[in-house]
């Protein structure tokens, strides 16, 4: 598969402030792939998700979207083949009604009304929004409205999906119905559709192909989840938190128990206890 | 308090009203107030008000309603009543003291402006009532398009007054909750006096704006980043429907009219 996205060289800095916010940022992202960018608070890891689709000028190094160089001319094309949905789901939501937030996106790219009603119905569908098409905003749930902005990406059919810490300002379960979403669109749309999700939901991050990790502007660290939540006490060193199992894990060790190496999900945690429990 | 004033007006309810064009809303409730001004006599009124309690009963909202939407003007009523009533210019005095004059004329202006105002209250209450806050931007925007010739941003405008609608109820929230959080660290806003309660109003005020701001910014980057540019041609999603109804209701206004200038002239 070919890159999606080519960074090179990435370097920002808020004009208030005298740090860099970003500094020497290199990496691709495949067609296809579901990418995690996670980092703490202040990382840089939002800053890095504005610079994608232009919504800020980088100072330094190049960033290409579907081989388009992130320019003031492109910007148009590349927000056409990228879908960003924000943290806030209050404050992106536009439209007066489901619908019509829906329609927003498509309402800027001039498309006929009749395309937009079947389109409007089609993304809530594939969002499970369908029967509030009418709701005001602010009889929706968090989640909800996370949903709402999901579809609104959608029916402008991006390539590129970007998550801009889409879940972190909801409870519990919205998170869990967001993450099932972007689990069952990706598995439907495959290779047509790829997926950022910057976050500091570690959970979330477990999901990706491939996690970047980004601490004070600087790119620490790439590879695969098993890979990086394999070595536990960084991840904590770097103000990260540490997936329950890879915790229990931890504890398994200092208690002088002999724990795989590679990284295990709540199931394969369970399901190595079991098998172990039997060897004894 | 505030929501019962802006938003909590609106009562939804599938009534002829409802139901017809809000442009057509929009255009007559205007039309009403320049018929209302060819009234001159008893007769006239008789007709008006008739016309008007006929039109409100058309809405399926109780008359309750519409006298409560009466109430927050009362002062004013009151106020331009006297005002006629006290300094008529002419006709006979029937009483006298000081400056204040009251004579038939003038009494007979006075009880001609109440009328007035009552109906013209009612009338536009009629289109509050039954028409979305939303319908009515909708309606402005699409009466406003000749401005667009001398380059009136119409389209930007009319974006800004469904996106600030929608953000009503939100900004309610918000203040309520920063209330709240100002009551919990003792902040009184209910008592005191005027100045004292003014002043409370400042710790809220500004952690309002300042959100307020934020959030801004923020749908901008959403905005933006859904493709949104200025001066450029938009679709629409939304569009209001002109029915035979429209047309009807104009004819009725328009049948008024003109009954209303013969009695003006023959009787």
């Amino acid at each position: 598969m070919s890159n999606i996205i080519e960074v090179k060289n990435l370097t920002f800095k808020y004009p208030q402030s005298n740090r860099q916010a970003l500094n020497d940022i290199s990496f691709d992202v495949k067609q296809g792939a579901w990418v995690a960018i996670i980092g703490h608070n202040g990382s840089g890891k939002s800053t890095l998700a504005k610079l994608l689709n232009y919504l800020l000028i980088a100072n330094e190094g190049t960033i290409k979207v579907a081989d388009m160089l992130v320019n003031e001319v492109n910007m148009w094309q590349i927000r056409e083949k990228i879908g960003m949905v924000f943290q806030n789901p209050e404050n992106q939501f536009v439209g007066a009604t489901v619908e019509d937030d829906v329609a927003f996106g498509m309402e800027n790219r001039n498309i006929k009304r009749e395309e937009m009603q079947v389109r409007v119905q089609q993304a809530l569908m594939a969002v499970n929004m369908q029967t509030f098409a009418q709701h005001e905003p602010s009889s929706l749930s968090g989640g909800q409205k996370q949903r709402v902005a999901i579809a609104g990406v959608l029916a402008i059919e991006p390539q590129v999906l970007i998550l801009d810490e889409a879940t972190s300002m909801l409870d519990p379960q919205g998170r869990q119905e967001i993450i099932e979403l972007v689990q069952k669109l990706k598995k439907e749309r495959g290779d047509d559709l790829t997926v950022i999700s910057i976050t500091h939901d570690i959970d979330e991050a477990a999901l990706a192909d491939k996690i970047i990790i980004i601490n004070d502007g600087q790119l620490i660290e790439t590879g695969q989840p098993t890979e990086i939540f394999a070595h536990g006490d960084r991840l904590l060193n770097l103000g990260l938190d540490v997936p329950f199992a890879q915790q229990v894990k931890g504890a398994l060790q200092k208690a002088g128990i002999k724990t795989p190496t590679h990284y295990l999900d709540e199931k394969g945690l369970l399901d190595w206890l079991w098998e172990l429990n039997s060897n004894q | 308090m505030m929501n019962k004033l802006i938003v909590g007006r609106f009562v939804p309810k599938d009534s002829f009203v409802h139901r017809m064009d809000a442009r057509a809303k929009v255009l007559l409730s205007i039309a009403y107030i320049f018929i209302i001004f060819e009234v001159t006599n008893w007769l006239g009124y008789l007709i008006m008000g008739l016309f008007t309690i006929a039109v409100t009963s058309l809405t399926k909202v109780s008359l309750k309603t519409y006298i409560q939407g009466i109430k927050p003007l009362i002062w004013l009523i009151t106020f331009t009543v006297f005002i006629q009533m006290f300094f008529a210019p002419s006709g006979h005095v029937l009483w006298n003291y000081w400056i204040f004059k009251v004579t038939d004329i003038g009494l007979l202006n006075a009880v001609y402006v109440l009328v007035r105002f009552i109906l013209i209250i009612m009338m536009s209450t009629v289109l509050t009532l039954t028409t979305s806050p939303l319908a009515i931007a909708d309606a402005l925007e699409y009466l406003m398009k000749p401005l667009l010739k001398i380059k009136f941003p119409v389209y930007e405008v009319s974006l800004m007054l469904s996106i600030a609608l929608r953000f009503v109820p939100t900004l309610m929230d918000e203040t309520e909750r920063i209330m709240n959080a100002q009551r919990a660290r003792g902040v009184d806003f209910a008592n005191g006096g005027i100045i004292k309660r003014v002043k409370a109003l400042v710790p809220i005020l500004i952690p309002l704006f300042t959100n307020a701001m934020k959030r801004a910014i923020e749908l901008g980057d959403a905005m933006e980043a859904r493709g949104y540019q200025i001066d450029k041609p938009r679709s629409r999603y939304r569009i209001l429907v002109w029915h035979r109804r429209d047309t009807m209701a104009c004819l009725v206004f328009g049948l008024l009219l003109i009954i209303l200038i013969i009695i003006k002239h023959f009787i």
